[in-house]
């Protein structure tokens, strides 16, 4: 039994919570490949200006005195946030990538000008705020503490559940779903994915290209706004370690097939578990499994924590080398 | 452009001026190396940062002294785990060679890594420790060769080198921007391995006090010569002052000066010599029938493939060669600023920095990629001191302790990314092929 609760406080529920997290930007990088149909660079800094503008709103709401009792203030404002976002997405659709896309540039350059475009989301969002790390969370921080799981069971191992964490999951739960059932329900859900399948003869089939593409872009602003604030308030808001996170980002994107939503949303989980299993340190599981002569002396960690990054960079050049396409078949919605 | 690098000398210190103009130098030869791939091949490589870092590298294990007592304690399992790590890779070859491909193959080279990995740990693992123990104050690793740094700019580019032929044969079949995000990623695993294997590169404790190729500025102030010439070159405002005692203080001021002037003037030199070379090879590769045949295979590979030309082979050449170049750049900037700091490698500076080089410059042609590399790098470093003025200019009308004035001037730092991305995206759309485009005259 303790064996079990501790593998669900220190690897389950974390990896969990970090799964999402990068599920919801990857599933951000692989929507943009699948219609727009190049590799966003700008990924973690579009994340961390919709984080930057949910703290704003935050700040504002704060010293307007709202808040949601036991639930974080940025809860109200991600809303707003979104909405900016969304402006935001369309501004540097109409001035930056609309012209690539009507001249029919090759993918690569597309893949430049995002880097362009990461450049100066980057400055921006250090201009605004700074480059310093920031915590703004508030409200309740657990829904159990690790002392009370302790009484209530009699168990020696304690179970901590952060708030933020269940909130994570349960908003990611949310949105993915109501997502996909966009995707597949709705009739403009359904001609993104003609689009993203064959562009011509979707144009054919008298479907807008202008509707379709100004629709990703609001479906990205708001994973990339709620995707970062839910790191932001797991964590902490710190411009530089947003950018770090585009990497297990496209990793996972990858690993689950570029193109294909549904990868990119298990490719979050895979990456994140993989990281934290294969760097979790096993030594106390097995004090807990193995009779008391058998117990190691070593940490029984597969590989130091240094290399968290390393181990989803390797999957990812894995998989690109057995299964270029990702797990699922991807290049289609 | 060196007309605004003289400006800086004047208005600023010469000692920034030269800074500046050693750091475009090296700039320029990782353009170059870049630009190879892209402008010649068409090859996104985003793992400039890896091979600068293994030049640097290079350059730690060239250099410095070996440590002793350190491969006494633990060398032998180090060798150990690389005879290992090689009679491994035999055994894969032999397998992948001796049989068809089948299920039970890949199982087979499956369990013989993961043995392999299982008994390198083991047999490593005393070995690391032992050498991590020495003396970690000031060693705690297995120190280098000893020789001359200059040697470690060849053993760079053939550390780099080394890396993108292992990368290459992996990767080189993916497409286009997979291959971008793939060598984005192998170029991390490169900076955590070297980050944290301390016993090779006492990861981020940092390997200071390098060799030098030019001499030490404590040396050069108590040279005669060097005073003397110092004497010379300021003889004019030296004969100003008339107090004997002031006239030794002043002379002395200047030779303080003038020994780290005339030291970075050295790298200068050097840096001068090496691309001047990788100039006049690039270019006569560029209008040699090699270089012919790699504008064709870039521009149709198919067709290029249906004339017998071995895209596969060539690909991978001109993957090398480009990295092997950015390693030499990695060496020289470890040697130039005598250490090596494994922390420091960041994605942003050392790879999307180059790119925007390569791009503003002018994909494919050398020239442009040089001049790319000092525009680039001239304004990644002056663009603080004209942020500073554009916000004092622009708030001009604003109480010094307005709080929009005090914020922006804080931010002013980050201001240089703004310029790098507005300059990318400009150039990017007005100038697709860059401020010196691509342009091949038939002689």
């Amino acid at each position: 039994m303790n064996a079990i609760v501790l593998l669900l406080n220190y690897i389950f529920i974390p990896a969990l919570t970090y799964g999402s997290q990068l599920a919801l930007g990857a599933i951000f990088v692989t929507l943009i490949y699948g219609i727009l149909r190049f590799a966003n660079f700008a990924t973690g800094d579009m994340m961390s200006f919709g984080t930057m503008v949910t703290i704003l709103f935050t700040w504002y709401f704060q010293s307007l005195g709202i808040s949601l009792g036991i639930l974080p203030t940025a809860l109200i404002a991600i809303p707003f946030a979104i909405i900016f976002m969304a402006g935001y997405m369309l501004l540097i659709d109409k001035f930056v990538f609309k012209y690539y896309r009507v001249s029919k540039s090759p993918p690569v350059q597309l893949a430049m000008v995002s880097i362009g475009v990461m450049f100066v989301t980057q400055a921006v969002v250090r201009i605004i705020i700074g480059p310093s790390d920031r915590r703004f969370f508030d409200g309740e921080k657990f829904l159990i503490k690790a002392g009370e799981f302790k009484e209530m069971t009699g168990l020696n191992e304690g179970l901590a559940i952060k708030s933020t964490q269940v909130i994570t999951i349960v908003v990611t739960l949310i949105l993915v779903s109501a997502l996909f059932w966009f995707l597949n329900k709705t009739k403009t859900g359904k001609s993104m994915r003609a689009y993203s399948d064959n562009e011509d003869l979707a144009l054919l089939s008298g479907i807008d290209p202008k509707k379709i593409v100004m629709t990703t872009w609001i479906i990205a602003g708001v994973l990339a706004t709620i995707g970062g604030s839910l790191y932001g308030l797991d964590k902490s808001f710190k411009p530089f370690t947003y950018f770090n996170n585009m990497l297990p980002i496209f990793a996972a994107a990858i690993v689950g097939g570029i193109g294909n939503p549904f990868g990119a949303f298990l490719g979050g989980y895979v990456i994140a578990f993989s990281e934290i299993f294969l760097t979790y340190a096993y030594k106390k599981f097995f004090m807990y499994v193995l009779p008391e002569r058998m117990e190691p002396d070593g940490l029984i960690q597969l590989l130091s924590t240094d290399y968290k990054f390393a181990v989803s960079f390797s999957i990812l050049v894995i998989v690109l080398l057995y299964r270029p396409s990702g797990i699922f078949k991807g290049k289609i919605l | 452009m060196m007309g605004l690098i003289i400006l800086v000398g004047i208005f600023q210190s010469w000692n920034i001026a030269l800074s500046i103009f050693n750091l475009c130098l090296i700039s320029a030869v990782m353009t170059m190396g870049a630009n190879i791939q892209w402008g010649y091949a068409g090859l996104i490589n985003f793992g400039i940062m890896g091979f600068t870092a293994l030049g640097g590298l290079a350059a730690v294990l060239i250099s410095v002294n070996p440590v002793q007592e350190a491969w006494s304690a633990g060398g032998i399992n180090i060798l150990l785990s690389l005879f290992l790590i090689i009679g491994i890779v035999l055994a894969i070859r032999f397998v992948l060679k001796k049989y068809q491909k089948s299920k039970i193959r890949s199982y087979v080279v499956a369990a013989i890594i993961i043995t392999g990995i299982i008994i390198i740990r083991l047999v490593s693992e005393p070995g690391i420790e032992a050498i991590e123990e020495v003396n970690p104050a000031r060693t705690g690793f297995l120190g280098g060769l000893g020789l001359p740094i200059i040697f470690s700019w060849i053993a760079g580019a053939f550390f780099a080198g080394g890396l993108a032929f292992i990368i290459g044969k992996v990767a080189l079949g993916l497409r286009a921007d997979y291959l971008a995000i793939a060598t984005l990623l192998i170029s991390e695993i490169v900076i955590a391995i070297i980050k944290h294997e301390d016993w090779l590169t006492r990861g981020v404790k940092n390997v200071i006090g390098l060799k030098r190729p030019a001499p030490y500025e404590v040396n050069l102030q108590q040279t005669d010569w060097f005073i003397n010439l110092v004497e010379k070159f300021n003889s004019g405002k030296l004969n100003l002052i008339s107090d004997m005692s002031e006239r030794k203080a002043a002379l002395n001021q200047f030779v303080i000066e003038g020994s780290s002037i005339f030291v970075k003037l050295c790298y200068s030199g050097l840096f001068l010599i090496v691309v001047i070379i990788l100039l006049i090879l690039t270019q006569k590769a560029l209008y040699s029938p090699w270089g012919r045949m790699m504008r064709a295979i870039r521009d149709n590979e198919e067709a290029a493939n249906a004339m017998g030309k071995n895209v596969v082979k060539q690909h991978l050449l001109i993957f090398v060669l480009g990295s092997a170049i950015v390693g030499i750049a990695g060496a020289m900037l470890v040697t130039q600023d005598g250490l090596f700091t494994p922390g420091s490698y960041r994605p942003l500076r050392y790879t999307f920095l180059i790119w925007v080089m390569v791009i503003i410059g002018g994909s494919g042609n050398n020239f442009g990629a040089i001049l790319g590399g000092f525009v680039v790098w001239f304004l990644w470093i002056e663009a603080a001191p004209i942020g500073l003025y554009l916000v004092n200019l622009s708030t001009a009308g604003l109480e010094d302790t307005h709080f929009l004035k005090v914020h922006l001037i804080e931010s002013v730092p980050y201001f240089r990314f703004l310029m790098m991305g507005i300059g990318l995206l400009l150039i990017m759309r007005y100038r697709p092929k860059g401020i010196l485009p691509e342009k091949i005259e038939i002689k």
